[in-house]
């Protein structure tokens, strides 16, 4: 997947839609990843004054979700549910499969692909389940995630 | 005449293979001149069965399943369009008796419609609580609901319409409904099919809710980790704001109700209900201590009713058809149906709604087959990560809410995770430490390092360090973690640990496994 690069003015124009949201700076964190693929660092700020919250207020729910990142999202991205009805069908044996594969570890940031822990994508009787770039895989294999 | 054609388009049909299949099917449509109408309606549920098609013929609906694209060019060879003989042809679904065997209430259109089709919704039974419920007082509607005995999906197992009574005696100038669509448990899935399947009936109920209590605004919470069932959701949304369903006057009459998404950020704890509304504020999902209730001073301080998408998806059919042909269903406290999800090692997964009662051997063997290894059966986590592992001498239980918590477990959400003799309990009771470690909101020590601690110890165990005391410090941490956390995140994670070390010793002895 591929996002524009950072921009300020860019952001502020996703966030001028926000502005009579209640409760808004999830909600701001989620539409500045949306747009850049991750929350560059300068967003913090830019969503503190926006919103009229601390910049603390604003740190603190970045660092809090596990969705939320502040680096640059991969090109490639291959979430793996590695939750309980997953396990029972081999998800600790894809995931090392996969990690072999790719020579990368599972939740390493990295520019090119990253393998990622997910928790229950909801497709529990179709598993091992995954995630690649957005889109639900079934029965997951290593040459299906890879693909 | 054309032939109509149903083809899921539920996520989960999608991740094996459903748009491949109706392309396929349009395209040899078209090759072969076949006059044929596709409707992508959400999955009937028979997840082992999907790709699920579906033909009407004047027998009914006709099934043929599981389909893989390949296959689609012999379904045509064998005339599919007219029931034709096939090998993967399955009968009339509504026959096979996986299906035939269930009894769907709160999932009686699923699958059966295009979702958002608001006028298959209404020939199949749909708006006909809410129209019912705008011509009722507040106090006859939550009456009704009180009365059918209905009790909250989302674990708690609260009764709906004591929490709905509290919000509708609050005196406020703003009120809240918001639907809990954060379904974390792993091994559930329930809310995600209801929602792209049949959206209508979740804004159908929560806006029967609103009416009943006075509530202009609602919210669903709903998690990241199901985009589509985002998307369908806000459709459905608008579409019934272009109908009337929603808006200032809903249905024509004096209440206004308005509903938005929102989306979650990959947060389990953020499924207990303060710290949803801490997240749907747009805060840090930490836990909030009660008093005071989210029905006295809820989203934004004001009263607001919490539930889960399945309980607020019965209101329709509880209001529809009255509370007494709801509470006819089920046993003892446990009244109505719940919808069962099995999955896992498992040879027929998917969802079976059935009266309470139902005993988990039925659910295990009858209509799940065993193991989809088809080694045998060990282990069954029931209830999502906070729930208790079973083993397989125990499938006489019977599925409800007092019945589970006497065999030492809980319901949860209903998900019934299976594992065949491959599974390792000690690595799964390790897991359950470690997820609480990686969940925990942060607020109580015990939870918050405890967890920690807790998957250490059990690391020692399986490495057959010092066994025996060991495992003491681990039952003694899990003590700690039950007394002493403000929420289920830490207080529950002990349940699966426990009955892990309680149903399968043997897998606490020290020396790996195998
Ligand atoms: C850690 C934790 C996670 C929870 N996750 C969910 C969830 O994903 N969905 C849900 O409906 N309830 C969840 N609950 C239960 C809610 O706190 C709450 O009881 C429920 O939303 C109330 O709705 P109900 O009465 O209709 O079940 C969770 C509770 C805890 C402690
Ligand atoms: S038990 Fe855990 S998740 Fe719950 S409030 Fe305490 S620290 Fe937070
Ligand atoms: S547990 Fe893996 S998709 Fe649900």
């Amino acid at each position: 997947m591929s996002f524009p690069s950072w921009s300020i003015e860019e952001a502020t124009r996703v966030l001028s839609p926000l502005k009579n949201v209640q409760g808004p700076v999830l909600i701001a964190l989620q539409a500045v990843q949306e747009r850049f693929g991750y929350v560059h660092e300068d967003a913090v700020g830019l969503i503190a004054e926006t919103f009229n919250v601390s910049r603390a207020d604003v740190h603190g729910v970045l660092t809090y979700y596990h969705d939320l990142r502040t680096a640059p999202a991969p090109a490639r991205c291959i979430q793996i549910c590695v939750a309980e009805a997953c396990q029972a069908v081999g998800s600790r044996e894809l995931v090392a499969a996969v990690e072999k594969k790719l020579g990368k570890k599972i939740d390493e940031t990295h520019a090119d692909v990253e393998i990622k822990a997910a928790y229950c994508f909801g497709n529990c009787a179709l598993s091992p389940a995954a995630m690649v770039d957005g889109e639900l895989v079934g029965r997951a294999t290593v040459e299906k995630v890879t693909a | 005449m054309s032939t109509i054609i149903y083809i899921p388009n539920d996520s989960a049909a999608i991740s094996i293979g459903a748009d491949q299949v109706a392309a396929l099917v349009a395209q040899e449509a078209v090759k072969r001149s076949l006059d044929v109408t596709i409707v992508r309606n959400g999955t009937r549920g028979a997840l082992w069965l999907e790709t699920l098609v579906e033909v009407v013929t004047p027998q009914g609906r006709i099934a043929y399943g599981p389909v893989q694209p390949e296959d689609v060019s012999s379904l045509f060879d064998a005339d599919f369009l007219h029931g034709g003989a096939h090998p993967l042809a399955l009968g009339v679904t509504d026959q096979i008796a996986w299906f035939a065997g269930q009894d769907r209430v709160t999932y009686k259109r699923v699958g059966l419609i295009d979702p958002l089709s608001l006028k298959e919704y209404e020939s199949h039974g749909g708006l006909v609580g809410l129209r019912k419920a705008i011509t009722q007082s507040g106090s006859d509607i939550v009456a009704e609901v009180t009365a059918s005995g209905l009790r909250g999906r989302g674990g708690a197992g609260f009764p709906a319409g004591i929490k709905w009574k509290t919000v509708l005696d609050a005196q406020a100038d703003q009120k809240y409904v918001c639907c809990n669509a954060d379904e974390g448990d792993s091994g559930t899935f329930a809310d995600r099919i209801l929602i792209e399947a049949d959206p209508f009936t979740l804004i159908e109920g929560m806006a029967i809710a609103a009416v009943a209590v006075g509530a202009t605004q609602g919210f669903v919470y709903l998690r990241s980790e199901y985009p589509t069932a985002i998307r369908r959701l806000r459709d459905a949304i608008a579409i019934a704001e272009g109908a009337g369903v929603l808006g200032t006057s809903v249905l024509g009459s004096k209440h206004a109700f308005n509903l938005e998404v929102r989306v979650g950020a990959g947060s389990y704890v953020c499924g207990e209900e303060t710290a949803m509304l801490e997240s749907l504020e747009g805060k840090r999902g930490v836990i909030r201590s009660k008093p005071p209730l989210p029905a006295i001073a809820g989203l934004f301080g004001k009263p607001t009713i919490i539930n889960n998408v399945l309980t607020l998806a019965s209101v329709p059919a509880v209001i529809a058809d009255g509370a007494a042909a709801y509470a006819a269903r089920g046993t003892g406290r446990s009244l109505g149906t719940q919808v069962f999800q099995l999955a896992g090692n498992i040879a027929r997964g998917g969802i079976i709604e059935t009266a309470f009662g139902v005993t988990l051997e039925t659910l295990v063997n009858t209509f799940g087959g065993g193991t989809l290894s088809g080694k045998p059966l060990r282990a069954i986590q029931i209830g999502g990560p906070l729930g208790a592992y079973f083993n397989s001498s125990q499938l006489g239980v019977s599925m409800d809410y007092e019945s589970l918590a006497a065999a030492g477990g809980m319901l949860g959400h209903g998900g019934v995770v299976l594992f065949d003799d491959s599974v390792d309990l000690a690595q799964q009771a390790k897991f359950a430490m470690e997820f609480c470690a990686l969940e925990s909101c942060g607020k109580c020590t015990p939870c918050r390092l405890g967890s920690t601690r807790g998957a250490e110890t059990i690391e020692k165990i399986i490495s057959g360090v010092d066994v025996p005391a060991n495992k003491l410090l681990l039952l003694d941490l899990c003590e700690v973690m039950t007394d002493g956390s403000l929420c289920a995140m830490g207080g529950l994670t002990p349940l699966p640990v426990k009955s892990a070390m309680n149903n399968f010793p043997e897998d606490f002895t020290g020396g790996a496994k195998k």
